[in-house]
């Protein structure tokens, strides 16, 4: 069986990988590339814990096959902070507690930047239902929310 | 050990500190079971079984081993048999013939998903084509779920060497029954005698899934010397390499654990899986093997908790005494025994004087996973049970739900059914805390109902060890041997930032592997900041002695004649001309005079402090659906001391969630061939960020005399109550009992038809 050889942007990067036609963005990032931040919840897209921004828009990378990259502009959660500078969701989920064991966190942190990206100033339940395709098992989602509409106001606020 | 529960004046003690660990896991730097790759290693996948009660044959591996890629093909026969314990059995058994057997099968497979055979492979996708090659040959057999039928005479027997025990011995015939536990105080039948109203129901709950995000997942690397080390996703490694040493015949020192950052575990980590399995082929190929389980394999072949059936009767005078209570119980253990039966019967009833009262349960063995631990095990199907009928007593009485169980709180002095003395505990401050709750008076809509429960854990202390090492530049490590579950790095290092008197920045927590650390239990029982906090405590006040003893040294004066005050060692009035020495000018000195200066800590925490959970909860039904909305929801637990009330307010709210999915959604639905039919997250269904509200919690203090800070634990009451308090809000809201779990949607509107019904009946 043949690889195929893809171009790609991950975070700004240009990166080359090969990969079987079967394989997954989520088991290149992983396996190919070394990038384990984009976490492996269940590999049906029913947990969310794999949540990537591909050309902007928030998708599970376990449903998404990796020769789909060619050309594509993929963010992931080793991209989130500029540098050394958190995003602010993330300094949010620190200051909330927003998290528990935290193998949630990549996944969930994707999908709020992409929800407050297309609806800056949410409601509570928009959150809840821009967050709805993510499981967290530990933490009742109720300081999740709250770190996302803290992150959203303090967004709002810097422009 | 001091007692300063009068002192509330702490610098970092009940404070929102970050946790020391936060920035690794928001950057995805932090590195889980899956998350290990190690140059050279080969793939394992398992084969399992599609029966769920079966003979095996015959296996047939030539296939898969001649395939291309293919290192090594395991089968039962690689891994050692063990001997069956014996009686008198511990109250926690683990036996070795049953794990042997649980992590791969060997004569018989006794539930869908059971492991048959295993292969190691160069990739992946050759090692899950290379399983398909593996022929095994079945003789099917009849198979039993429900545990009342499974332990009846006309059952399907799954083991023919497990035989019933009791205080006469062992029964004749094997039996699915492995045993009973009872607690028993009074006299029944005076009790229903004196009683005035008298409630006799059956319950039922399926049983749930921990849910954990992260699959199972582990690298093993053997070597030709016999030495091992393992990387994996666990809540206690010393259990881990506990179990593969007896497991595999190997010496202790000989096996390393890692534990890696764990996503999740809920009790459904406290044991070995692929583990065993990874280690052996590991040692057949000379390669390092990862094992890595999928969703499916995590629901069809990791433990779930009991399901469970009960039949339960109480009495209670017009007063609202509870004069009498008794409850016969039946826990599926699952493939193998070993069902929380005694710490069910432990809180059963127990956070009432009831002066008559008893409860069996039975630990039977079923066509199903062997069951797990799940946050505070065998307790949440019990007071869903014990929580409805009082919850039902309170309504025939025209009683407050609150005032009927005011009435009959346990407090200081009183003991739980199997015979707990309680100490200073705070169920009467939690119920008062109750009552005064906007929450409890806060009006209801159409179709609106509250439920109201309570839930008693004893928790658990046990053995922990902990290393503190005082650096040259006045920073601290401070290591143990219990994985961080939730935030436990955060309230080591409070405690220790408090006992030192310095920024809570100056300290490291680390979770040191099983090599550098004395013996520690699992992180469970809500044990891990009691006992092992203790153990942190006492850590580093052999620091502060050290230190003290050096001033001392230094300044040419009696040790006694030095304080610890604030991170200062300062010396005694009667030392005119002494300045107080910093910590870190007395870390600068150390080796300079007598070497580094550490503190150890090896314990075995005893004192627990036993805890209490009520939950209120209001819910919303659609009644064309029976779809159940929760709209409010309110814990109010005594949690001791919060050391770091940001974890512990995240305790509880996760708790009453996984609680709303336990009485809702979630169940293991099987075929009639007992095949398990939803291994996967959208058809076990558990609450997302849409199906729940804000958890509000009230942290109710009520130190724990027997440490420091007044520590209890806090991870498991918040579930025991939750599933009963959210079935009895389903129950006032349709205005009838239900006694099944998960209240789903199709089972709601039966319940509201059958209310219609009724009505239309009597108009």
């Amino acid at each position: 069986m043949a690889k195929h050889h893809i171009t790609t942007n991950i975070n700004g990067d240009e990166v080359d990988f090969s990969c079987y036609a079967g394989q997954t963005l989520l088991e290149v990032l992983r396996t190919e590339l070394g990038m384990t931040g984009t976490k492996n919840g269940c590999g049906s897209g029913d947990c969310g814990a794999c949540t990537v921004i591909v050309n902007g828009r928030p998708v599970n990378a376990c449903l998404v096959l990796g020769v789909e990259l060619e050309g594509a502009d993929v963010e992931t959660i080793e991209g989130m902070a500029e540098g050394t500078t958190l995003h602010p969701l993330q300094q949010k989920f620190l200051d909330h507690a927003a998290l528990q064991c935290g193998i949630c966190t990549p996944g969930i942190l994707n999908m709020a930047k992409a929800l407050l990206e297309k609806n800056p100033n949410p409601t509570e339940t928009e959150v809840r239902y821009g967050l709805a395709g993510n499981l967290c098992r530990c933490t009742g989602y109720d300081k999740i929310v709250r770190a996302v509409m803290d992150a959203a106001a303090e967004m709002r606020a810097d422009g | 050990m001091a007692n300063d529960n009068s002192t509330t004046n702490y610098q970092w003690v009940g404070k929102r500190t970050r946790r020391p660990d936060g920035v690794d896991k928001v950057t995805g730097r932090a590195r889980y079971g899956d998350d290990m790759m190690v140059p050279g290693m080969l793939y394992a996948k398992i084969l399992r079984s599609p029966h769920a009660h079966a003979k095996i044959l015959s296996i047939d591996t030539s296939k898969a081993s001649a395939m291309k890629g293919v290192k090594a093909v395991l089968t039962s026969a690689q891994i050692p048999d063990h001997p069956l314990s014996e009686p008198p059995y511990a109250p926690i058994i683990n036996d070795m013939h049953d794990i042997s057997r649980n992590v791969m099968a060997r004569d018989k497979v006794f539930y869908d998903g059971h492991a048959v055979a295993a292969v190691a492979a160069t990739s992946e996708r050759i090692a899950r084509e290379a399983i398909k090659l593996i022929d095994v040959e079945y003789e099917i057999l009849p198979h039993v779920l429900d545990p009342r039928e499974a332990a009846g005479p006309d059952a399907p027997v799954l083991h023919d060497d497990q035989f019933t025990y009791s205080a006469d011995g062992l029964s004749e015939k094997p039996s699915n029954l492995f045993r009973s536990i009872t607690g028993h105080r009074g006299d029944l039948e005076k009790g229903f005698a004196d009683a005035d109203v008298i409630i006799e129901r059956e319950f039922t709950s399926e049983p749930v899934h921990q849910g954990y995000i992260e699959p199972l997942a582990c690298i093993a690397t053997a070597s030709e010397d016999n030495c091992v080390e393992l990387w994996t996703t666990t809540q206690g490694h010393f259990v881990i390499r506990a179990l593969c040493a007896k497991l595999l015949n190997m010496d202790l020192a000989k096996i390393r654990v890692t534990a890696s950052e764990i996503g999740g575990g809920f009790g459904g980590k406290n044991t070995v899986y692929g583990e065993p399995v990874a280690i052996r082929l590991s040692q057949m190929t000379g390669r390092p093997v990862r094992m890595v389980m999928t969703r499916t394999e995590v629901f069809r072949a990791s433990g779930p908790t009991v399901g469970s059936r009960t039949i339960i009767k109480m009495g209670a005078k017009k007063d609202g005494t509870i004069t009498a209570a008794d409850a016969e119980t039946w826990y599926q253990a699952g493939a193998f025994k070993g069902a929380p039966v005694g710490r069910a019967v432990e809180t059963y009833f127990s956070s009432y004087t009831i002066k008559n009262a008893r409860a069996c349960v039975h630990d039977v063995c079923v066509n199903r996973p062997k069951v797990a631990a799940y946050r505070a095990p065998g307790a949440p199907m019990a007071a869903y049970a014990a929580e409805g009928v009082i919850n039902e007593l309170a309504v025939k009485l025209g009683m407050d739900p609150v005032d009927l169980r005011m009435k009959n709180a346990v407090r200081e002095g009183d003991e739980s059914l199997m015979g707990s003395k309680y100490g200073q505990i705070g169920l009467v401050d939690v119920l008062e805390k109750v009552k005064s709750h906007a929450h409890y008076a806060a009006p209801l809509g159409k179709n609106q109902g509250r439920g109201f429960a309570l839930g008693y854990w004893m928790h658990g202390g046990g053995l922990s060890s902990v290393s503190a090492h005082l650096l040259d530049d006045g920073t601290v490590t401070v290591a143990t041997g219990n994985p961080d579950i939730g935030g436990s790095r955060s309230s080591m290092r409070v405690m220790a930032a408090e006992e030192l008197g310095i920024d809570i920045e100056l300290i490291k927590p680390i979770v040191a592997d099983t090599g550098s650390m004395g013996y520690s239990h699992l992180t469970a029982g809500s044990r891990t900041t009691f006992a092992t906090g203790l153990a942190v405590i006492n850590a580093v006040r052999e620091i502060i002695e050290k230190l003290r003893t050096l001033a001392a040294k230094k300044w040419e004066i009696p040790v006694e004649d030095v304080s610890w005050e604030a991170g200062l060692a300062v010396p005694s009035t009667s030392h005119n001309g002494l300045q107080a020495l910093s910590l870190k000018a007395l870390a600068g000195m150390a080796t300079k005079m007598g070497g580094a200066i550490a503190g150890h800590s090896e314990i075995n925490a005893g004192g627990v402090g036993a805890a209490f959970s009520a939950q209120l909860v209001d819910v919303e039904i659609d009644p064309e659906t029976g779809f159940v909305t929760p709209l409010r929801y309110t814990v109010v637990q005594d949690v001791g001391r919060a050391i770091s009330p940001d974890y512990v307010e995240g305790q509880l709210q996760g708790g009453a969630v996984q609680g709303i999915g336990w009485a809702l959604n979630e169940a293991y639905i099987y075929d009639d061939q007992a095949r398990l039919q939803n291994t996967g997250f959208l058809d076990y269904r558990m609450p997302v960020a849409s199906d729940v509200p804000m958890i509000d919690t009230v942290l109710v203090e009520v130190p724990n005399p027997n440490h420091p800070y007044g520590v209890r634990g806090v991870g498991e009451p918040c579930l025991v109550s939750a599933p009963a308090a959210v079935a009895n809000a389903v129950e006032n809201a349709i205005g009838k009992t239900m006694s099944s779990l998960p209240m789903s949607p199709p089972i709601v509107l039966k319940g509201i038809e059958q209310v219609q019904a009724s009505q239309v009946g009597s108009d």
